[in-house]
């Protein structure tokens, strides 16, 4: 009960990846709006030659590669082009529940130099469910030609993450960009990333759900990203944490029985 | 000094202005929101396709085709 056919593909996904033979150090995901050049990012890192296209949509399903960095072995997952995560399609639903539940060590967002601004939108939601977020800040070259000059220090400042300039295509920036997840990856950095803050009413609403969510995931998710999740009540993923909670309630937790978990988040998502 | 406000469907090819409020609701107005047109944000009208819906926009950068019965949703008001 309760498991969507999404919801299946990602955890056969994050079974099959647990189950590979060369068990990686890390595994990284790849996120980014659609025709961002996410696919020769992949590519580039990865060495695999998956087919890379110009139109929307192209990558439905979820490809994986490796490469080594530092003598690290990073398994690297090429999340469908999106938007948002706020899930109004099946493929931002995807890339959603694989950044949120698929627990990835570090997350990349590729976004485009030549309309920067409106990709900035995804790079807000990622960091705002988790702090272990890369901007890769793709196709340089080709908004150099428009006379767009991105400053990714700047950029860097105020999104208390790193940002690596990259031109995917001519394999620039990419040893950058290892470097880069390599030390978001093994903690030798810790982002920042800018908090966004909404109105009074939101604000105290979050305060008093995240108490809760706290108790209920163990700290598993981040309660302030739940807790807005909550107040949107989108029914995918109040379904998706349920399969979460069913799943993987740890047992180390006498007092918080599954069924308990479960039906305190159902109070929960049922508030609103 | 009020300035007029009016429907993005009214906006005239090649003039630009400035989003005033998004009154869809639900997932049209997440998609929306999505691709960058907030409110404040400058949109300017490239081209009307052969039947004059959709209409072609520039929106942060993107050109971005909309319908009708999204854009008259959308309230703008004119810029210099």
């Amino acid at each position: 009960m309760g498991l969507t056919a999404q919801s299946t593909g990602i955890y056969a996904f994050l079974e099959e990846l647990s189950r590979s033979p060369v068990k990686a150090d890390a595994v990284v995901a790849l996120a980014g709006n659609p025709n961002t050049g996410k696919s020769t990012v992949f590519n580039g890192l990865t060495g695999l030659n998956q087919h890379t296209g110009n139109w929307p949509g192209k990558t439905v399903v979820l490809a994986k590669g490796n490469y080594r960095h530092r003598n690290k072995s990073i398994t690297l997952v090429d999340l469908p082009g999106t938007y948002s995560l706020l899930a109004n399609s099946a493929d931002e639903q995807v890339a959603r529940d694989f950044i949120c539940f698929g627990d990835p060590d570090a997350t990349v967002v590729v976004a485009d130099a030549t309309c920067l601004e409106r990709n900035l939108n995804l790079v807000l939601q990622v960091i705002e469910i988790t702090p272990k977020t890369i901007l890769c800040v793709n196709l340089v070259d080709e908004a150099k030609r428009k006379r767009i000059e991105v400053d990714c220090p700047k950029l860097e400042r105020s999104l208390g993450i790193p940002v690596v300039p990259a031109a995917a295509r001519d394999k620039v920036g990419l040893t950058d960009l290892k470097e880069a997840i390599h030390k978001v990856v093994f903690g030798k950095q810790r982002n920042r990333p800018k908090r966004i803050v909404y109105n009074q009413a939101i604000e105290a609403v979050i305060g008093e759900l995240q108490g809760e969510v706290k108790r209920l995931f163990q700290g598993k998710f981040n309660s302030r990203w739940v807790a807005l999740r909550l107040l949107d009540g989108d029914p995918t993923l109040v379904n998706e944490m349920r399969n979460y909670l069913q799943r993987r309630q740890p047992k180390a937790e006498p007092f918080l029985e599954k069924g308990e978990g479960v039906k305190g988040f159902e109070q929960l998502s049922n508030r609103f | 000094m009020a300035v007029a406000e009016f429907e993005l469907t009214q906006l005239p090819i090649g003039r630009m202005a400035e989003v005033v409020k998004v009154g869809l609701t639900g997932l049209a107005r997440n998609r929306l929101l999505d691709l960058g047109l907030v409110p404040s944000t400058i949109v300017e009208a490239i081209r009307k396709s052969p039947s004059g819906d959709p209409v072609a926009y520039k929106i942060r950068g993107a050109v971005i085709a909309l319908r009708s019965e999204e854009s008259r949703h959308i309230t703008v008001r004119s810029i210099n």
